[in-house]
């Protein structure tokens, strides 16, 4: 398709012999001429570094009105060669009916500032952005086949419910499908939780449960149970279509978990890793080094701490492992703020996923093997999703059989008299600031604080100022105490009498507050 | 004769049925009677007679130089070999509709792999010169119910050079003909009225090995990989590609929107599924492969190339596929490609998801239905029945055997 330099010298070559040599001794003086003046054209190209006997054409030839941008200019000169033979000055037009293509060269066109628009590039980053979506719509995760996750979450305003709560909320956020959480608050609908979850972005439904959370683990185990079953009579109720899973706050979900479950048809279950977690270390080691001494002497088996469908060697359901409690025998946590292993019920329903199906009215799709939703009663005692169903072995069990553990079961949770600012906003300000033991300025008194959030500009540098709040306020009279060891003033101070008291790290009222309580 | 016809329908409505179940709600099919037309079997609608020519016209070329199977002009060999296995070809030649004579006249290559015209006139008026003695069909029409296919750059003139070309036009023994060639221009002496275009041989599994996720985001705006000047040659500019591809550089080169340049990347075919337009722009010639890379990964062709004739025009819109800007339009093409309605956009790449669409542009091996050599059949299969004038009185003569130049006319 090229021409090639072969190509030019055989063009060269064939087209000599049909250069017509001629007789007439006034030709021969022309041929002369021509090759002198050929040469010299030659040497002052090879000068200039280009053909200027195309200018020179260009000048003589052109109409007035072109300019320098080199605009269309169609002037049909003969194309490049070397020999100035007669032959080559006729055009190459094309002969048949007006066609406006010629052959030949042309100008290349150069706008007058060939640099991007911006407002084009925008446009271009908008059309980028639109296709990348209809790409992602068509092909990627929401694609066809892709079904809406019903996450069912009970919660209840405590300590930790910001912690777990936020979690939860960032691997829904994160979930490629359509999400429908139905969060279940016990004690009523309040705005602690209200204001947490609605910064989701996904659907929420916020549903509140009269009865309050009690404080041991079984109990609360079996709200929760009813308040999934709340959840779950919304779902009927709305008629909501999708897969629903439970995801309990103080859980851990892996994304490949939303994957894995969208293939679920009508009712699964996946391994759930059950992190038995105590607080107390040592106790975590000698329970571990007493479950391997366990280990050594009965079988190996449950020595995971997975809870899941266990199949055989041809991938059908034969059972559940269930998480060994032995080990913790006596020694779980009965409280909710026990320091202790807070250990799992046999089956925990975040291990299950079912069709959102299975609870609606209509019977006709659904497998026989399910029991009617509507009519369960929650006072007989449900307490695995295996009750929903007739028939337990029709699970599918999902993650190559139970194999991929693809979330974490996790119970921690605060002392039961820890408090916490409501909304996690510091506001009222905190009444305890605990200094600690070293400062490097000990009587340098607090700089009038600006404004409020200038209270942490005072625990600078390694000043680890312990802040615990308290109930009621305390009064005017407690002044500044800073460091345990007693130092010298050197300061005076401006508002506080110092007083050189060894101090403990208890309670003491920083000046800061005083300055609010003066302020308010 | 009846219950072969009804066989053949019964497959077409079959075949009509089939293809249309596999399309996803995405992809849209290119509707109304041009778009249909890409699944038309030509099985029993035409009837191909393949002469029995001397190697040396055809395998012992192939054997010289074994790079003709996969250069881009390797079509006339494999549709050399499908019409041999394929269903509508005939042993019995009184009752086929086409002839086609096996000569491959674009095998004559060099040592870098470009192929050299000279001698295929000569070649072809040889092969002719044979065919005209041996059998009697191509007196009874002088070769009006006869199909060549010849996917050289300027089809048969037979020559690279354009003015080269225009100056021969179209070898006088081919007149009556029909071409199958890639070259397709309106009002050039080298596209007959009567020819079919065709894409250029791109190799279909060196293509589908680079296959990446349809998911993977589009976030290249406009794509182009080759040469804007064209220095052995032309080094002024100018006169390669007619200035376009000259001004496409200096207009572009600054601007991200456009990833151009002349680089040789192992990942051009990753990078063009990567992209929302790609850039086709004429070069020596007005085709190119890119037009078949570009439907095949699904990136909009903007075709640069004034009065080009695309493959299989008359089967494929492809306004609706494509960008057309035209040349003097060059240096506004930002413009031009932003101010393109993002629906538009979106249904053009729709289209270009159409299976139907990128099998036509391929000459799989087998052959599969579908494709290019398909879409030919059903080109040659639409201008049937031949007309009568094409039938020629016993004696008469059209053709003028010695037109040309005097070196076509020695023998090959």
């Amino acid at each position: 398709m090229k021409l090639s330099a072969l190509h030019q010298s055989y063009l060269n070559r064939r087209r000599s012999p049909l250069d017509s040599s001629v007789d007439a001794p006034s030709k021969s003086f022309l041929a002369v001429f021509w090759l002198v003046l050929h040469c010299l054209c030659c040497l002052i190209s090879l000068l200039l570094g280009f053909r200027f006997s195309r200018l020179v054409f260009f000048f003589l030839v052109s109409t007035p009105t072109t300019n320098l941008y080199s605009p269309p200019f169609r002037p049909n000169l003969p194309p490049p060669r070397i020999d100035l033979t007669p032959s080559n000055a006729t055009t190459a037009e094309v002969k048949t009916s007006s066609s406006r293509v010629v052959v030949g060269r042309h100008g290349i066109l150069i706008r007058p500032w060939p640099h991007p628009d911006p407002v084009e590039v925008m446009k271009a980053h908008r059309i980028i952005e639109r296709v990348q979506r209809e790409q992602k719509a068509v092909f990627g995760a929401g694609g066809k086949g892709s079904r809406t996750v019903i996450a069912v979450t009970p919660t209840y305003v405590r300590t930790f419910q910001a912690l777990h709560l936020n979690g939860v909320m960032h691997s829904l956020m994160l979930v490629p499908y359509d999400v429908v959480w139905i969060v279940v608050e016990a004690g009523g609908v309040s705005n602690e939780t209200a204001s947490i979850i609605g910064k989701s972005g996904v659907r929420v439904i916020h549903v509140g449960f009269d009865q309050r959370m009690p404080n041991t683990w079984e109990d609360r185990g079996k709200v929760e149970v009813l308040m999934r079953l709340r959840a779950l009579r919304v779902v009927k109720e709305e008629k909501l279509d999708g897969v629903v899973m439970f995801a309990d706050d103080s859980n851990m979900h892996s994304m490949e978990f939303f994957d894995e479950i969208q293939n679920v048809k009508w009712f699964g279950a996946v391994s759930v890793g059950i992190l038995a977690h105590s607080g107390n270390a040592e106790e975590m080691v000698m329970s571990m080094d007493k479950r391997r001494e366990m280990v050594d002497e009965v079988e190996e088996r449950s020595s995971l701490p997975v809870q899941g469908p266990a199949c055989n060697a041809t991938d059908k359901l034969i059972g559940w492992h269930v998480f060994n409690t032995l080990p913790y025998a006596g020694k779980s946590a009965v409280y909710i703020d026990d320091v202790a292993a807070v250990l799992p019920q046999k089956l925990e329903w975040c291990g299950f996923v079912l069709n959102s199906r299975i609870l609606w009215d209509e019977a006709e799709s659904k497998p026989e093997w399910v029991k009617e939703f509507g009519l369960l009663n929650e006072n007989e005692g449900v307490e695995s999703p295996l009750s929903l169903l007739n028939d337990p072995s029709m699970v599918e069990p999902l993650g190559s059989c139970g194999r991929q553990v693809l979330l974490w079961w996790l119970r921690v949770e605060a002392r039961a008299d820890s408090k916490f600012p409501p909304g996690w906003v510091i506001d009222p300000p905190l009444e305890i600031t605990v200094a600690a033991k070293r400062t490097p300025w000990p009587d340098v008194p607090p700089e009038p604080p600006t404004k409020k959030k200038d209270q942490m500009s005072l625990s600078q540098g390694n000043n680890n100022v312990v802040v615990i709040p308290k109930q009621q306020q305390q009064q005017q009279q407690q002044q500044q105490q800073r460091s345990s060891k007693v130092r010298k003033p050197k300061r005076r101070s401006k508002r506080n009498k110092h007083e050189a008291k060894p101090t403990d790290t208890t309670t003491q009222v920083s000046s800061s507050t005083k300055h609010h309580q003066e302020r308010n | 004769m009846s219950n072969r016809l009804s066989l053949s329908a019964i497959l077409l409505f079959l075949f009509f049925s089939a293809s249309s179940a596999q399309h996803n709600v995405r992809t849209e099919r290119i509707s109304g009677s041009a778009g249909d037309v890409l699944e038309d079997n030509p099985v029993g609608k035409l009837k191909v007679y393949v002469y029995e020519l001397p190697s040396k016209y055809n395998k012992k070329l192939l054997q010289k130089d074994p790079r003709c199977l996969t250069h881009m002009f390797a079509a006339e060999i494999f549709m050399h070999r499908f019409l041999l296995s394929s269903p509508v070809r005939t042993l019995n030649p009184d009752e086929a509709d086409w002839f086609y004579a096996p000569i491959y006249p674009t095998c004559d290559l060099t040592p870098t792999g470009l192929p050299l015209p000279f001698k295929s006139p000569r070649m072809m008026r040889s092969a002719i010169q044979l065919i005209s003695s041996n059998w009697p069909y191509w007196n009874k029409t002088e070769g009006a119910d006869h199909f060549f296919v010849v996917p050289h750059d300027f089809g048969a003139c037979f020559h690279y050079q354009e003015e080269k070309a225009i100056e021969r036009g179209i070898l006088p023994l081919l007149q009556r003909a029909t071409l199958v060639q890639t070259f397709g221009q309106r009002n050039h002496v080298c596209l007959d009225q009567g020819s079919i275009t065709i894409p250029p041989f791109a190799p279909p599994q060196k293509m589908h090995a680079h296959l990446i996720p349809p998911d993977v985001p589009r976030s290249i705006f406009v794509y182009f990989r080759g040469l804007f000047y064209d220095v052995n040659n032309d080094p002024e500019g100018g006169y390669y590609a007619r200035g376009a591809r000259a001004a496409v550089w200096e207009n572009f080169k600054n601007n991200p929107l456009f990833d151009i340049s002349t680089d040789h990347p192992t990942t051009y075919y990753e990078d063009m599924q990567r992209s929302i337009f790609c850039l086709c722009p004429l070069g020596w010639a007005p085709w190119s492969p890119r037009l078949v890379e570009a439907v095949v990964f699904g990136c909009i062709p903007v075709i640069i190339a004034d009065d080009i004739v695309l493959p299989f025009a008359d089967a494929i819109p492809w306004e609706e596929i494509g960008v057309f800007v035209a040349e003097k339009d060059v240096p506004e093409l930002d413009t031009i490609l932003t101010s393109i309605p993002t629906e538009v956009i979106l249904r053009k790449q729709r289209l270009l998801a159409n299976p139907s669409m990128k099998q036509a542009m391929l000459f799989p091996q087998p052959a599969q239905p579908g494709d290019a050599f398909h879409q030919i059949l059903n080109g040659l299969a639409r201008k049937l029945p031949h007309d009568a004038s094409v039938y020629l009185k016993a004696g008469e003569k059209v053709l003028n055997w010695t037109a040309g130049p005097v070196g076509d006319l020695k023998p090959w």
